[in-house]
């Protein structure tokens, strides 16, 4: 879908949060001079486009106590990894699955998945977890646990089309 | 943002019911917090409040949309580098110096370098992590994301 420059100061508007009031879309319309209905409506368009996922909490997993997490790895055949990519997707304790190309000899695993867990453990344990759901589709797997954030930004939205 | 748990009495139980209902997503209408208030038998005020308090006090960090940054326009990459050990305090200044990486992660792996290039054009991605590979003299693996599968990850609270 394409996205006007309306649309566009929508997202950039509430992108940090809506504001917690009973009318929240009436408030964001005064902010930019639209009807709240406008707000809406472009709103509605832009989540039926996938453009926008879903208007949600986003809860803060490392005070909730899932303080631990690795990006696991997977070789599956590729036949097989779009099922097997949607199943990974599925479970409650991964937040991102994404299929990505191999680079051999040095790296043979094409399903990327991220595990959460309240400790390096229970990490291990989800990991077994999806092995043992994987089988013998699984080739070969590891897991990289982050050691230190070297760097983060957070991707904001640009303000203007380029 | 807090990395670190919060007390287990930081939330009640109606705190944590909104944070499993609430991570679903919202119908977008004029009031939309009533709406939430009328399932859980609350006052719209008070599931406002709730959340606000929530932000407050770390348990989330935010209410409102969550954007597909890909369909917004521009390209993203994860890239991965071996640095030397002895190298790594130089290779990422160079690499954090670069306003596309979003995030840098050190990992334990021969791959001790994972970052996230985010650029306006996708031959930007290319054109960023060559230019990385020049200042460094390490080569730059690039793993675009060919599909995403996710739908269920939810925090139980």
């Amino acid at each position: 879908m394409t996205i006007d420059t309306t649309d566009r100061a929508i997202l950039s508007a509430t992108q940090g949060g809506l504001p917690l009031v009973a009318q929240p879309f009436a408030e964001v319309g005064r902010w930019l001079g639209l009807d709240e209905a406008d707000v809406i409506a472009r709103m509605d368009r832009m989540q039926a486009a996938g453009v926008i996922r879903r208007v949600a909490l986003a809860p803060n997993h490392y005070a909730l106590g899932m303080v631990a997490n690795g990006m696991t790895v997977w070789d599956v055949e590729d036949s097989a990894a779009d099922v097997l990519g949607e199943r990974i997707g599925a479970l409650p304790f991964v937040s991102h699955c994404y299929l990505r190309p191999r680079a051999l000899p040095d790296w043979p695993f094409n399903l990327f998945a991220m595990v959460h867990g309240s400790s390096r453990d229970e990490v291990e344990a989800h990991r077994e977890e999806i092995a043992h759901m994987l089988g013998a589709d699984c080739r070969a797997c590891d897991v990289l646990y982050s050691a230190r954030i070297l760097k983060k930004t957070g991707m904001r939205l640009r303000k203007e089309a380029h | 943002m807090r990395r670190t748990a919060l007390a287990p009495d930081a939330l009640d139980a109606t705190d944590r019911k909104l944070i499993n209902r609430l991570q679903d997503g919202i119908t977008l209408t004029a009031h939309p917090f009533a709406a939430v208030a009328q399932e859980f038998d609350l006052a719209e005020a008070d599931v406002i409040d709730r959340i606000a308090r929530m932000r407050d006090i770390g348990a989330a960090t935010r209410f409102g949309p969550f954007i597909d940054a890909a369909a917004m326009g521009g390209a993203f990459c994860l890239c991965a580098m071996h640095v030397p050990e002895d190298d790594f305090e130089r290779v990422m200044t160079l690499v954090n110096d670069h306003p596309e990486v979003a995030h840098n992660y050190e990992r334990v792996h021969h791959l001790n370098m994972w970052f996230v290039l985010a650029t306006d054009t996708p031959e930007g991605i290319d054109e960023t992590a060559d230019r990385i590979e020049a200042e460094t003299g390490l080569t730059v693996m690039r793993f675009p994301k060919l599909k995403e599968f996710f739908i269920g990850f939810r925090v139980t609270a």
